[in-house]
């Protein structure tokens, strides 16, 4: 008897939980029917993604900030009026405090003006990914350093790792602060790290990154690294491009044509 | 046992009250800080660890010391030390879950914790430094609750309590050592990623912590009739002098080597400490006066007739205290973030709310150290013949 009603419990409870999940998975279909759990037909695919930002391009458009607001908009990123708690994924920089180590005064004038663009380096040996206690923060096998915002607990060990600042943490709810909310992409708890994720979501969907299709400059360009006739892989052969901190070996897929 | 914390004079129900009332004051301030998010704290996006962290990492120092009277009388046979070995342990592990609770009042998502547990990840240094804090707590507890329970009992501890004392000797280096790898490990940030950050944990912590024991002793010496004797305690003051001596000598090891190659980007931390950088000097008194404290404890401590002199000693111990507590509890985690490695210097300052909860976390310790004592100083209150007559006599009339 006692076995019986075991069984039944655990039946009954099997059933409620697969229902329960049925329509969860179900409602999550419905909200973004391209969700990027199903294999999308035309969506983009690389063995290690990169991106070449132009700077001579950006020395040109000084005050332009396409990318960002493009990055904002589709990421949902709130924006405070406290410094203290900004959220960044895309920002810029004076190039001082982004080649902290680079040879300047005389070498780069001219350059020492310009904004740098500065994101995510998507670094192929990342020390936030090495430090993460709940691998919430973790490598996908095309290059990209990936975020799990609902695994992460907030210790901010990865922000102390990450010699770059690409990292914010949620100080505050940030849904308030959100100017109009872009239902394809989840906004974020308070209580979490966040950073710039190449787009995954968009590469899914056979698109490129905001910040890239945004830019009309063509200052900011996308590709796989592996590929040998890829638009990056050219643009690397036949400029100088240099990479935020090479000393630390973290090596930083993200390139800058000075 | 526990029982024996429940009786007490008016003094101890006091001091007991007094506590709960400031725990309860930092428990409020924490649930403010559940309402409204980490905003309340004085962090930001460029420093992201403070005051919490901070005092982590010095309790762990305080947790680690206990082995600086366990490794003298149970490896060395120190038998002076008999009395002090299980009140070294209970501040072990008070300190322990004081590092804990900060560790959980820092969190983002804190109701998140047993992730860590769920997806161990053995690449990430936190991961190891809750396994060896975790495994010190469960060491210590249990060493104490044998040795006590043996010591009620007037028995010899049994035999297998042994190979366990000596493994908390290792243990406790290695929760200290771990904690200093979880800095040390960072090449983002330049101050801490120094070789001598392990070993200049350990010297602070067997400098702090021995001379914390060495007050509290003053303290219980006063209120009850414990008294280890005169020996322990100079044994005591020897072991913080030269944990002070060295612990000094490996800070100019690092201000040396970082001075005279004068790399930028270590250099600035340094100048943030003491001099001040692009305007924000919040820590520069703090640091002097931590030097201003280090250097007449090394006098007082050296020196041996101002060492022997036990109300100089206490002066000597609280300001190794409070100058150690100023290097790591204020400024070792905040500077590793000023500047950024964006070059940014961000002011940081913890809040009213912060202090509270930090307050509220050191009350919880400061509560468990003394309900702790009060039952080991009762049982051996039962021990000792004359005081057994006595303390029936009082229990008999409260009842
Ligand atoms: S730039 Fe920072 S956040 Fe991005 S992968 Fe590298 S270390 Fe991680
Ligand atoms: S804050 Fe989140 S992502 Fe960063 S290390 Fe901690 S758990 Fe991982």
């Amino acid at each position: 008897m006692g076995i019986d009603r075991r069984k039944f419990l655990t039946i009954a409870g099997l059933t409620a939980a697969s229902v329960i999940g049925r329509k969860a998975l179900g409602d999550s279909l419905s909200v973004a029917p391209e969700s990027n759990l199903l294999p999308e037909e035309n969506r983009l695919i690389g063995h290690r993604w990169a991106m070449v930002v132009d700077l001579r391009k950006c020395k040109e458009q000084h005050n332009c900030t396409k990318c960002i607001d493009a990055c904002n908009a589709v990421h949902n990123i709130p924006q405070f009026d406290n410094p203290k708690d900004e959220v960044k994924w895309i920002w810029k920089e004076h190039f001082k405090e982004a080649f902290p180590n680079q040879e300047k005064e005389y070498i780069l004038e001219g350059l020492l003006e310009t904004p740098i663009t500065v994101m995510c380096n998507h670094c192929d040996n990342p020390p936030c990914v090495r430090v993460c206690p709940t691998q919430a923060t973790w490598k996908r096998e095309d290059g990209i350093v990936m975020m799990d915002m609902h695994r992460c607990i907030g210790c901010r060990y990865c922000v102390a790792a990450c010699p770059y600042g690409s990292r914010s943490f949620n100080w505050r709810d940030p849904r308030p602060f959100i100017k109009e909310i872009n239902k394809d992409y989840p906004t974020r708890t308070r209580g979490v790290v966040e950073k710039c994720n190449f787009c995954a979501e968009r590469l899914a969907r056979g698109q490129m990154p905001a910040c890239v299709e945004a830019c009309e400059e063509k200052a900011l360009i996308f590709g796989d690294l592996e590929d040998p006739d890829s638009e990056v892989r050219a643009l690397l052969r036949e400029n100088f491009a240099i990479r935020r901190k090479p000393n630390l070996g973290t090596n930083p897929e993200v390139y800058y044509i000075v | 046992m526990l029982e024996k914390a429940l009786v007490g004079d008016k003094k101890y129900w006091t001091w007991v009250g007094f506590l709960l009332v400031v725990i309860g004051i930092g428990f409020i301030a924490y649930l403010r800080q559940l309402a409204n998010g980490l905003t309340v704290t004085g962090l930001s996006r460029d420093v992201t660890w403070g005051f919490y962290i901070a005092q982590f990492t010095f309790l762990v120092g305080v947790a680690a010391s206990a082995v600086m009277v366990v490794l003298p009388y149970y490896l060395h046979n120190y038998k002076a030390f008999g009395k002090l070995t299980i009140l070294g342990e209970f501040v072990a592990i008070s300190s322990v879950i004081m590092c804990m609770l900060f560790i959980f009042v820092d969190m983002g998502q804190p109701f998140r914790i047993m992730n860590v547990i769920l997806h161990p990840t053995p690449n990430s240094l936190m991961f190891w430094d809750m396994f060896v804090l975790s495994g010190y707590l469960v060491l210590n507890v249990l060493i104490s609750r044998i040795t006590l329970d043996s010591e009620r009992k007037g028995i010899a501890p049994p035999g297998w309590i042994k190979p366990i004392i000596l493994l908390s000797i290792p243990w406790a280096i290695s929760i200290h050592t771990v904690t200093a790898f979880l800095y040390s490990g960072l090449a983002a940030r330049a101050f801490w990623m120094t070789a001598v950050l392990a070993p200049r944990f350990l010297a602070s912590a067997f400098a702090s912590g021995p001379a914390l024991l060495i007050l509290i002793v003053f303290v219980i010496r006063k209120y009850t009739r414990f008294d280890p004797g005169k020996e322990p305690v100079q044994k005591l003051a020897e072991i913080v002098t030269y944990a002070m001596a060295f612990n000094i000598f490996l800070i100019l090891m690092e201000v040396f080597t970082v001075l005279y190659s004068s790399i930028p980007e270590h250099i600035e931390h340094f100048q943030f400490l003491f001099l001040g950088l692009h305007g924000n000097n919040t820590l520069v008194p703090w640091m002097w006066t931590s030097v201003i404290l280090a250097i007449l404890a090394l006098i007082l401590l050296i020196n041996p007739k101002t060492r022997r002199n036990e109300s100089v000693l206490g002066v000597a111990c609280v300001a190794v205290f409070a100058s150690i507590w100023i290097d790591k509890g204020l400024g070792m985690v905040v500077t590793g973030f000023t500047p950024s490695p964006l070059g940014a210097v961000t002011k940081y300052w913890p809040t009213w709310n912060e202090l509270l909860i930090a307050i509220g976390v050191y009350a919880i310790g400061f509560l468990m150290v003394t309900v702790f004592y009060k039952i080991t100083l009762s049982l051996r209150g039962e021990i000792s013949a004359p005081a057994k007559i006595e303390e029936k006599a009082r229990v008999g009339s409260t009842v």
